[in-house]
């Protein structure tokens, strides 16, 4: 906005006339060509070349740890609904192992997180934060081939190494978890409130039911909104091509068209969906059972027949970052399997560490009434412990070849939403 | 005596209506900073509570987001301030070549849309690889504050009457002391005027400061990062004093001003 | 000696705000423009290659965005006139000695943040909130009536939020009216339309024209509306503009927008400044 609070008429006359005299036409066009020289230079990106044997990764990670310490603090980013807002985890940590924990949930979504601190990054400047969670997709693998991430040493993560799940010990974007552990993992499915939709959605198609018209909420988010478009056709977004992305979007733009998305949304769903301002939409699993949980509100969440998305949330240590050992201590942390299973029930997120799962059923005994109920349903969720029958039914994001192909799959998709 | 074409009964009852209508907002925001909810979307009345003005500071990245905000508005309000009365000084004083050139440049300033200076300095940062953060929303803000400092001084300065200057060098003052004794007193309402200004825009933007934040997290940044997730009763509370603040400075203003004419 | 120095106090004197603004304010258009001439991705860099393309085919894929923002930016502006005018002029004429109150009043939104003002008509104008909640009940609206993310809403929160900068210059221009005019209007047995068509409306055009620089530039390229109370076909040149810089980090594309923004609104005031006959109305309020 800008503020005129003002009112100067010479002003507007200064605005309004021409003054400029030919000298200093001149001045202007010498300040703007000290400008240009300045500007000819470019913007820097830095691609590195991927460690090609074992050896040479081991040796990346002795170079980046040797001589570093604890410094008693770390600088957590977080996305919001990802931890009890009264953080008993974190203080637990404080009180185990004297480090402080500041806890920002600061990243809303990982392109506008990514634009934000690549250019810090670049300049070999602090981002302010020491660990910081991403999810696997587009912008985690720019953090990579641009040599930003912290090659983790796995000597300092006994909790992974002893109780992470098999599955997210080995995750094909980041093979061996050189430069990530796992947070969380989610689904992306469909929410609706049952107060307006009376029959539980089952198949993507509800989204692209008329009866919906100007109710139906979509994710802003290239990758989220693409999937859907492809597990209504059928198609399998991991092994899809540049032509099945162009069938998706025309399936969106329909959508689209006929007046039935009220809106493309970031995590700015939430509310609305409560509010009955949009009736059904896209969601992520454990962000509904949090609004439940804080406002009694009753919404649903549900995986169609189709399938649907399986995403996963990783912690990471930027290379600029102050306190990488307290970063890995506390990385290492949410592995104990009481804290994550403490984590699982108050996120309710698909928690790396399986051995959770008892944990909370033992805190179910222990409770009684209400919570005994919710503890129990959240040790027997599918969207908490997915058994492998679910996983089969879930998919990931495509992987890109390079930037082209994933440019290419953005402009399709972004033609949708920033219409 | 009945001024104007129109007897007006319809027309005073509508400017209240559009009033009323401008005022909506603000009384919405102030009403939920004392709702009693319990999650963290306040969106629906649950009852009325001053728990959140006890509680206004619980969170920590809330109150750090209002401290940057503060600190950033006091440094734009003091650079800005001097940077602009000097030029609102030189523009109104004397003639000089390059004077047009200069006040083009701070029309253009004045009359630039937001987005294109907040994009333009995003260009330059990234080029340049400075990184953004406290010090480059700094530079940003007293950029686009300056002008308006300067208009305003420029205005009071052309308003001076230059015989009390001469007389005091007659009297043997000189440049500094003329300028500390008699220039600066004479302008000063519009070096205050001018740099409450800043002050004002400073706080309150949001475009440029997207542009320019790097991480550093201001009040109006934070609020825009929470819509998403549901803004906590303590913006509201933050809000309505900081509301509560401009209106006595104003209130106070007019009774001054009120005072004065009496 | 004292006449150099005398000459060079006002060099002096602007020096340091001049030079502030030469390089953040200048220099930064040039670096923008450069950008939007170079090619290539954030992994690779970007390289200064005379890449005309970003302006054709950021032209191409979102002319209707540029269309929309020029075309909110106008509504917004016709309707604050429409609503401001009667204030302004009521304010002018009939403010007596409160006028400083109620121009105060009417520049309340401005203590409130522009962000939390805008989300305020989010939550007011919700499909079941306090406003259109009850009169559904009613029967008063069809069921699946909105304003919420409809470009309505969008173009109402434009002109509440820069409504007080169209009213504020009206004002000034009707308050120096001389009173004197209208009533020389009568004695000439001028009709009370007649006198407000011959006498006032013309008088007052200088407001209107300023109050209307001050609206449509931040109106037209503002993006905060759109994402908060638009939906779907309401995102504006501006929300590009956000998008590409800050999320998609395709900077040539971003550049080349803004820069197109930037030139299609200074076009438009020139223009507007001449068929107007700037000189003449300004000189108006000048006085």
């Amino acid at each position: 906005m800008n503020d005129f609070r003002n009112q100067d008429p010479a002003l507007l006359r200064g605005m309004t006339q021409r003054r400029l005299g030919r000298r200093d036409a001149f001045r202007l066009a010498g300040l703007s060509a000290a400008g240009l020289a300045l500007a000819a230079c470019g913007v820097q990106g830095k691609r590195v070349a991927k460690p090609s044997s074992s050896a040479q990764a081991q040796s990346a990670v002795q170079q980046y740890w040797s001589g570093k310490v604890k410094n008693g603090h770390v600088d957590f980013a977080n996305w919001p609904l990802y931890m009890d807002p009264k953080q008993p985890e974190l203080k637990q940590f404080t009180d185990q192992t004297g480090i402080t924990v500041t806890y920002k949930e600061v990243i809303q979504e990982n392109a506008g997180w990514f634009a934000k601190i690549q250019p810090l990054l670049a300049a070999g400047q602090s981002i302010d934060y020491d660990l910081m969670v991403v999810t696997n997709g587009i912008q985690f693998t720019q953090l990579v081939e641009l040599g930003y991430l912290v090659p983790l040493d796995h000597g300092k993560l006994p909790n992974f190494a002893a109780n992470a799940g098999a599955r997210y010990k080995n995750e094909s974007y980041d093979p061996g978890n050189v430069y990530s552990i796992p947070w969380a993992s989610g689904m992306t499915g469909i929410a609706y409130n049952p107060k307006y939709v009376d029959t539980p959605p089952t198949s993507y198609s509800a989204l692209w039911d008329p009866k919906y018209k100007g109710k139906v909420g979509m994710m802003a988010d290239s990758q989220e909104i693409g999937n859907f478009g492809m597990f209504l056709l059928g198609i399998d977004p991991e092994k899809s091509t540049p032509a099945d992305w162009e069938k998706a979007a025309a399936k969106l733009k329909e959508q689209r068209d006929a007046g039935i998305v009220r809106k493309y949304y970031d995590q700015g769903y939430v509310d609305p969906l409560g509010k009955g301002d949009i009736w059904l939409c896209q969601a992520w699993s454990g962000d509904i059972f949090q609004k439940n949980i804080s406002e009694g509100t009753d919404l649903q969440f549900v995986i169609p027949d189709e399938g649907a998305t399986i995403w996963t949330d990783n912690m990471m240590i930027p290379k600029t970052a102050a306190n990488p050992v307290d970063a890995i201590t506390l990385m290492d942390f949410f592995y104990d399997p009481k804290v994550a299973g403490g984590l699982a029930e108050y996120i309710n997120y698909v928690t790396p560490v399986p051995a959770a799962q008892a944990v909370i059923k033992s805190d179910a005994d222990a409770a009684s009434g209400d919570d005994k109920k919710t503890l129990t349903e959240i040790a027997d969720s599918p969207l908490v412990f997915p058994s492998d029958a679910d996983y089969a039914k879930l998919r990931s994001y495509r992987n890109f070849k390079n930037t082209d192909e994933q440019k290419q799959y953005e402009n399709i998709f972004q033609a949708i939403t920033t219409a | 005596m009945n001024r104007g074409l129109f007897r007006g009964r319809g027309l005073q009852i509508y400017t209240w209506l559009v009033i009323a209508w401008l005022v909506v907002p603000i009384a919405v925001m102030i009403l939920f900073g004392f709702n009693d909810t319990r999650g963290r979307f306040n969106t629906t009345w649950q009852g009325f509570t001053f728990k959140w003005y006890g509680q206004l500071f619980e969170i920590g990245d809330l109150t750090q987001a209002l401290v940057n905000s503060l600190l950033i508005a006091v440094l734009t309000m003091v650079i800005a301030g001097v940077l602009g009365s000097l030029i609102g000084l030189a523009l109104g004083r004397y003639r000089f070549r390059g004077a047009a050139l200069l006040t083009l440049v701070m029309f253009a300033a004045i009359s630039c849309a937001e987005i294109v200076m907040g994009a333009s300095l995003h260009s330059l940062f990234i080029t340049l690889g400075v990184p953004e953060g406290f010090p480059t929303i700094v530079v940003a803000h007293v950029m686009f504050s300056i002008s308006f400092v300067a208009v305003t001084v420029r205005a009071r300065v052309m308003t001076l009457d230059t015989s009390l200057e001469e007389a005091a060098r007659d009297l043997g003052a000189n440049t500094w002391e003329t300028f500390r004794l008699v220039t600066l007193p004479m302008i000063f309402p519009g070096v205050l005027a001018g740099s409450m200004l800043a002050f004002a825009l400073s706080i309150d933007d949001f475009v440029i400061t997207n542009f320019t934040a790097g991480s550093t997290v201001t009040f109006p940044l934070w609020i825009w990062g929470v819509t998403r997730v549901g803004i906590p009763p303590q913006v509201n509370v933050m809000g309505t004093l900081i509301f509560a603040g401009g209106l006595l400075i104003a209130v106070g203003n007019i009774i001054a001003a009120r005072r004065r004419r009496a | 000696m004292r006449t150099l120095r005398a000459r060079l106090t006002p060099y002096a004197l602007i020096f340091p705000g001049g030079l502030w603004l030469a390089i953040f304010f200048v220099v930064p258009t040039v670096v923008m423009l450069s950008l939007s001439l170079q090619s290539g991705n954030v992994v690779d860099g970007f390289a200064f290659t005379f890449n005309w393309h970003s302006y054709v085919d950021g032209v191409t894929t979102y002319h209707d965005q540029i269309v929309r923002s020029l075309l909110y930016g106008l509504a917004a502006t016709v309707i604050q006139i429409v609503i401001g005018f009667p204030v302004a002029y009521w304010i002018a004429f009939k403010g007596a000695n409160r006028k400083s109150v109620y121009l105060f009043l009417v520049l309340l939104p401005f203590l409130v943040s522009f962000v939390l003002r805008t989300i305020s008509w989010q939550y007011l104008l919700s499909d079941n909130g306090i406003l259109l909640g009850p009169l559904r009940d009613a029967g008063l609206l069809p069921q699946d009536f909105r304003i919420l993310a409809t470009p309505a809403a969008v173009i109402g929160g434009l002109s509440y939020n820069f409504l007080p900068f169209m009213i504020l210059p009206m004002y000034v221009a009707l308050e120096r009216i001389d009173p004197r005019l209208l009533e020389a209007a009568q004695d000439l047995y001028a009709s009370r339309v007649q006198t407000f068509l011959r006498v006032v409306l013309p008088l007052s055009l200088p407001g209107v024209f300023a109050g209307v620089l001050m609206t449509f530039v931040p109106a037209s390229s503002d993006y905060v509306n759109a994402s908060v109370l638009g939906g779907t076909n309401t995102t504006m040149i501006g929300n590009v503009i956000q998008n590409q810089y800050l999320i998609n980090q395709d900077y040539p594309i971003a550049a080349a927008m803004s820069f197109t923004l930037m030139a299609v609104l200074l076009v438009g005031i020139f223009a507007y400044a001449r068929a107007l006959g700037t000189e003449d109305v300004l000189e108006v309020a000048a006085r």
